[in-house]
């Protein structure tokens, strides 16, 4: 199913999309990759406040190539997910409602998702020049020094993403795949 | 007869070769991207592979980069053996190319200086430079900028004689299998097959630069080729590992003699952004 929607986003609205659903995301988005969450990590280690505000928003596993001028970003597309999958469950138990990456989620993470009701989306990964464009605003909100992997904050139209791994516990990724097998 | 040859042609190349190979794919990764359109049953499939077209397309019209993983840039030099430079180091001539291509062209800085300590070398330098002396006095050059979805997906088999080429078959369906989703199908499947532990790994590398309209020159390699490029396809994974009948565009297998007691099988995996330059100097 074909969907509008914006972000942040409720949890009534995440509980509602399916795995396979075809999403059109517009708003808010925040990015962070590697070294971003380990940072953010740290902080909540140190009983410190996270630079963003995680709760009811989705981040984006995605580090830029740099602007040219007179454009918002360069090239944006999703990197794998499962190398935030350490720091996935603590940030959906406060309040994330979801992700955008890429690949597949370790079993923890996927509980999270189901026991807060919130979503993973996939974006086409290697489709980077043409997500850009969906992007209207950047700015890098925290950790600067991390070039790339800075947090920034995304002002995003129409961004293109797909339900992977829904809130009732379906994951594209194997449901999919069964479908297309052909045993040998 | 000695050609003199200026190391500032290395660099003023290079640069251009970094941001020519992540902003366009050569010719036969659009074919065969084309033809995968046709081939994909699945609906969803079809949909990401239009995708990637058309975002092939706005990258060379924007300038924008195809992905935005610019990747890692490897540089084979293959040096006819009756050149001689001039003009300074080769190395630092090949990665000021480098850092002038990442700089200048706006590409994405992924190169951090020590595994370990991670800090950002904030140029994209080093490259990972591989030399090789050949007859002549031409110097063929390839850019290969190698992204890390897919870099990380790869894997090597040091397999056993007994194992053989049924053996070889499930090493290579093992690695796709577990490639999966994160390796951005569809992929490119490059393979090394034989020499030793690093033999083989950079056969595979340089397997994935070969045109993946070309299989290999030997007949039973070429029928490996086809076979496994046919069972991977059946695994299902599909565009963006979301079902569908085409996981990968092309394998490419390349061979070398080895030692009695072994079969050493790697097998480098890359997304449809198999980018490369190749230019002859």
């Amino acid at each position: 199913m074909e969907r509008h929607i914006t972000v942040p986003m409720s949890r009534e609205e995440a509980k509602n999309l399916k795995a396979g659903d075809y999403v059109y995301l517009s708003g808010i988005l925040y990015t962070a990759r590697d070294a971003a969450h380990k940072r953010m990590e740290e902080a909540l280690e140190r009983g410190e406040k996270l630079p963003i505000s995680v709760k009811d928003h989705v981040i984006y596993y995605m580090g830029p190539s740099p602007a040219r001028q007179g454009r918002p970003i360069g090239s944006a597309g999703p990197t794998t997910a499962s190398r935030m999958d350490k720091y996935t469950p603590r940030l959906l138990d406060m309040g994330m409602i979801g992700m955008i990456g890429k690949g597949k989620r370790s079993k923890e993470v996927l509980d999270a998702v189901v026991r807060n009701g919130a979503v993973y989306f996939a974006a086409v990964g290697g489709a980077g020049a043409l997500l850009s464009q969906r992007i209207k605003k950047a700015v890098v909100i925290a950790y600067e020094d991390l070039g790339t992997e800075a947090i920034r904050k995304l002002e995003v139209e129409n961004f293109p993403v797909i339900v992977v791994a829904d809130a009732q516990g379906n994951n594209l990724y194997d449901t999919a795949v069964k479908q297309y097998r052909r045993e040998e | 007869m000695i050609r003199t040859v200026d190391v500032k042609e290395l660099t003023a190349n290079i640069k251009e070769m970094c941001i020519e190979a992540v902003h366009f794919l050569t010719p036969d990764m659009k074919e065969v991207l084309e033809m995968a359109v046709k081939k994909e049953e699945s609906p969803l499939g079809r949909q990401i592979l239009c995708q990637l077209e058309e975002n092939l397309e706005i990258a060379g019209n924007e300038m924008i980069p195809i992905c935005q993983d610019t990747g890692m840039a490897v540089v084979f030099l293959e040096v006819g053996q009756d050149v001689h430079f001039e003009g300074g180091n080769v190395e630092e001539a090949v990665n000021e190319g480098v850092r002038q291509g990442y700089v200048e062209g706006f590409l994405r800085k992924s190169v951090v200086n020590d595994p370990l300590i991670r800090e950002n070398t904030k140029d994209n330098t080093p490259a990972v430079l591989y030399y090789e002396i050949v007859p002549g006095d031409q110097i063929k050059i390839t850019v290969a900028p190698k992204g890390f979805g897919s870099e990380n997906m790869s894997k090597i088999f040091m397999l056993k004689p007994a194992d053989g080429i049924e053996g070889v078959k499930k090493a290579i369906l093992t690695a796709v299998s577990e490639a999966g989703p994160n390796a951005c199908p569809p992929m490119v499947v490059g393979v090394g097959i034989g020499g030793t532990f690093e033999k083989c790994a950079l056969m595979a590398k340089k397997a994935l630069t070969r045109n993946v309209n070309q299989h290999s020159k030997i007949p039973h390699i070429k029928k490996l080729e086809e076979e496994m490029l046919e069972k991977i396809n059946h695994l299902g994974i599909g565009p963006g590992g979301l079902g569908g009948s085409v996981t990968a565009l092309a394998v490419n297998i390349d061979t070398y003699p080895t030692h009695i007691a072994g079969l050493p099988v790697a097998v480098n995996i890359c997304c449809h952004v198999n980018r490369h330059s190749v230019r002859i100097i």
